[in-house]
């Protein structure tokens, strides 16, 4: 056996490939749910917690970045074995799966809500101006005129931040979420080599090289037409 | 009896803070008349023009207009404003809209046109500042001076019954200035009220009815063109003709 042999045979093993195949297959569907439901849920929230802070209501706004900067700074695997292992103290038992989607929906939230935020006040004074003095109200001019200026300059660093927190199921690992990762560990434990975990590896590139590429053309079709 | 004034601005004040930016105005403006306000930077003559409307709310004062009192918190200010035309001095306009969409918007989101009536009435506006021919190019597509006639467009298409101009020429390169003058030339023309802050002599001159002097948060003096460039009666306003026309 030649030492190119061996490597194909440690990390390419067909049989051991063939084998955990469909469970790695089930950890892509896993990882597809969880991930649509982070980015829908997570990018909702942001927003709306960022139109919220447009009110400019006070104490709503303290509360608002409060939470912000929480869910920003606490690690995102922290949040899910809190969420996991804490909450059922508190008579509330979410499975692995729930912990791992609202804990990085929260940080989704969060990261998103301060883009949005960003884009919003990055919008200048007199857009505002100019929509109120022709009668639009604070909501209209927000909706029509504000927002959909500022998705344009937050759809760059929106798209980063999704992809980053996306790859985050990953984590779902620990409270033993058999997305794509937990089913490519379990198989490599199992079955004794890392071919799974080589599976895993692609699994990944073919679920989030499409999303890189789509969120680059995103940006290029969204720059401004000077 | 004298007609009703469309603009009866009385004893309004302004404070930002410390600084006390207007002292005491008051305005009267009749139907289809063109007022005109000069006066040194800082005197208070933007600001004025923005409280007309209510894009900054005055310390005390009233204003009403068009039989509207714009201050009272009863007033629905949004459907007020429909009927107040303002232009300002960096065009604002919408660079994610095209220039009928910018016309067309606040048609169909205040005044409740469908989109087929809006369409048309922007374009009715549009070919009243000559840009008929413009109506699917982007701000970003077209000059200063189309754009700011754009922005006319989209203020006129309301049907305002006064229309405020706030510096509308000063961003705009020499060469194009004349194409927004002949605009405002020919809504004058057509019995639009209109309050001008501008620096445009040339054009207070043979296009004003009024022209206001400013200074320092109040209104020193007013008269006719010929009155306030000719043979003001006031040190500073002669102080102020003096230095403008210099250059």
């Amino acid at each position: 056996m030649t030492t190119w042999d061996r490597f194909v045979d440690t990390f390419f093993n067909g049989k051991v490939m063939l084998k955990y195949l469909p469970d790695i297959l089930w950890g892509v569907v896993v990882t597809i749910e969880l991930a649509v439901l982070i980015v829908l849920s997570g990018l909702a929230a942001g927003l709306a917690l960022a139109l919220l802070r447009s009110l400019a209501i006070r104490p709503l706004n303290w509360l608002i970045i409060f939470i912000v900067d929480l869910f920003r700074s606490l690690p995102p695997l922290v949040i899910i074995v809190l969420m996991y292992f804490g909450l059922p103290y508190a008579e509330v038992s979410p499975s692995g799966f729930v912990s791992t989607w609202l804990s990085l929906a929260f940080v989704l939230m969060a990261f998103s809500e301060e883009i949005f935020w960003a884009g919003i006040t990055s919008v200048h004074k007199g857009q505002w101006e100019a929509s109120r003095s022709t009668g639009l109200s604070f909501g209209q001019t927000l909706m029509n005129v504000v927002l959909p200026q500022a998705l344009r300059l937050t759809i760059p660093p929106l798209t980063n931040r999704t992809i980053a927190i996306t790859k985050g199921t990953a984590l779902g690992t620990v409270v033993a979420v058999s997305e794509i990762l937990g089913a490519a560990s379990s198989a490599m434990s199992n079955s004794y080599n890392p071919s799974p975990l080589m599976m895993g590896a692609a699994a990944y590139l073919v679920l989030f090289l499409p999303v890189v590429i789509l969120a680059r053309r995103l940006e290029r079709r969204f720059a401004w037409k000077k | 009896m004298k007609p009703q004034p469309i603009v009866d601005a009385r004893a309004v004040h302004k404070h930002f803070g410390a600084l006390h930016v207007l002292k005491g105005v008051d305005l009267k403006v009749a139907e289809r008349e063109l007022v005109f306000v000069i006066g040194p930077s800082g005197s208070g003559k933007s600001t004025l023009l923005r409280c007309l409307n209510r894009l900054e709310e005055p310390s005390s004062g009233s204003i009403v207009v068009d039989g509207i009192d714009m201050l009272d918190p009863r007033t629905d200010i949004n459907h007020a404003r429909q009927r107040i035309g303002m232009v300002f001095q960096s065009f604002n306009l919408y660079p994610h809209m095209t220039a009928l969409g910018n016309v067309t918007l606040a048609l169909r989101k205040v005044a409740g046109k469908s989109r087929a009536e809006a369409d048309r009435l922007g374009r009715a506006a549009l070919e009243r500042v000559g840009l008929a021919d413009r109506a699917d190019h982007t701000p970003g597509q077209l000059s200063g001076g189309q754009q700011q006639r754009v922005a006319i467009a989209r203020s006129i298409a309301l049907e305002p019954r006064v229309m405020l101009f706030d510096e509308p020429t000063s961003a705009l390169d020499p060469e194009l200035v004349g194409s927004v003058l002949e605009v405002m030339r020919s809504l004058r023309e057509s019995g639009m009220t209109m309050v001008v802050v501008s620096h445009e002599m040339g054009f207070a001159r043979n296009a004003a009815d009024r022209v206001v002097f400013m200074d320092d948060g109040l209104i020193v003096e007013q008269g006719p063109p010929a009155a306030i460039f000719e043979t003001p009666t006031q040190d500073r306003t002669r102080a102020f003709i003096g230095q403008i026309q210099r250059h």
